[in-house]
């Protein structure tokens, strides 16, 4: 598949735009994904993953042919969701002090032990909670949650999107990990 | 809660796959006998089977459509080369016009200057070639892109190219007068002359 998809990139790189249409229906779903996982709303997934296509065959001459076409496709599928995570709003965190309570922070905020009805968490609504569970964690962590998650991506291929030491991502998935087995575990 | 932090790790690191076997013993035979352990690395496991269930998180049926569509537009160039690369035949046929057309119509454009097959006695007066009175023409004779005006006679054919015959007085021609003025005529006549020549070539 790899030499099958060097092939296509090598005609896109020639100007062939038809070429393109089969990178897009291979890796449509995976970069949807990681989108959803990182923006957690399906209309502005679609429209990131969109938008990450394009802008992957205008830049198309700068990819290196002696790399993973893609790691490169996600590195900028994951750069326009955290750009667009940065313009939308601030991240909440939970450490971050409440303003006018002098020294309480997020946690306080929170229900003890959230019970919920069985039936929402069934099938179809089982996705939307897991995904309102991974929006509660930091950018930083949910970008890393979605690359390992989505294609099952090596540590040092994240590493590699994300610009960052392998040993950075280890500790980041592990606290995400860590973060979301406490979330979910009563699912 | 779980019992310490290295153990934890183990399990991280056995959820990565960046286990040793030795590593994958501790974690094993602590699991064995811790339970508050156990129960932890079943959430860890679980949390990543539901992690990993994205496969039914789809964009929509037109997602590709849409994106061709903004993509922005192509060389063009290269989709003449993709048209040509699909009808060889096409192409070829196209080529073969495309050269053959031209080079008959640069040669129709290009030599409108008057010329005449070769005769001492004819007389030239701008586009207009005269046969004098008196004199006799041996062989056919050639006007291209001028008038003939015939006084004496000529013992031959005479083909007028782009022009036209003058009758001004009784001339006297032998042969056959043929007038070729249009492109197709032209490429006609050129048609029947090579026919002639290869005939007369042959007969030799």
């Amino acid at each position: 598949m790899d030499a099958k998809i060097k092939e296509i990139v090598k005609q896109v790189k020639k100007g062939d735009q038809s070429a393109f249409e089969d990178i897009v229906n291979f890796y449509q779903n995976k970069v949807y994904q990681i989108c959803f996982r990182m923006v957690g709303n399906a209309h502005e997934a679609e429209d990131l993953a969109q938008e990450a296509f394009i802008r992957a065959y205008v830049n198309i001459h700068t990819f290196d042919d002696k790399r993973k076409f893609s790691t490169w496709l996600y590195r900028i599928a994951t750069n326009l969701s955290i750009d667009r995570i940065r313009k939308k709003k601030p991240d909440y965190f939970l450490d971050a002090e409440v303003k006018g309570t002098d020294g309480l922070d997020m946690y306080s905020q929170l229900p003890a032990e959230q019970a919920l009805p069985e039936e929402e968490v069934e099938s179809l609504e089982l996705q939307s909670y897991i995904q309102q569970e991974i929006m509660q964690l930091p950018t930083k962590y949910r970008s890393v949650i979605a690359l390992r998650f989505v294609d099952e991506l090596s540590l040092i291929e994240i590493s590699e999107i994300l610009n960052i030491p392998v040993g950075t991502v280890k500790t980041r998935i592990h606290r995400g990990r860590e973060a979301l087995r406490k979330r979910l575990r009563h699912v | 809660m779980s019992c310490n932090h290295t153990i934890v790790e183990l399990m991280h690191k056995y959820l990565d796959r960046d286990l040793t076997k030795s590593e994958e013993d501790l974690l094993r035979s602590h699991l064995q006998s811790c339970h508050a352990c156990q129960s932890h690395f079943h959430e860890l496991k679980r949390t990543t089977t539901l992690l990993n269930s994205s496969n039914d998180l789809k964009p929509s049926v037109d997602f590709t459509a849409k994106v061709m569509a903004n993509l922005p537009k192509e060389k063009k160039r290269v989709g003449y080369m993709r048209w040509f690369k699909g009808h060889p035949v096409l192409t070829a046929a196209a080529i073969f016009f495309i050269l053959m057309f031209g080079s008959i119509f640069s040669a129709w454009d290009q030599d409108n200057q008057l010329s005449v097959s070769k005769d001492k006695n004819l007389i030239i007066q701008e586009d207009t070639v005269i046969v004098p009175e008196g004199v006799t023409i041996e062989g056919d004779l050639v006007v291209k892109n001028g008038s003939l005006k015939i006084d004496g006679s000529v013992d031959g054919d005479v083909v007028i190219i782009n022009g036209e015959h003058l009758m001004a007085s009784a001339g006297n021609v032998s042969g056959e007068i043929e007038y070729v003025n249009q492109v197709f005529d032209w490429i006609w006549y050129h048609l029947k002359d090579f026919a002639k020549n290869v005939f007369a070539f042959t007969k030799k």
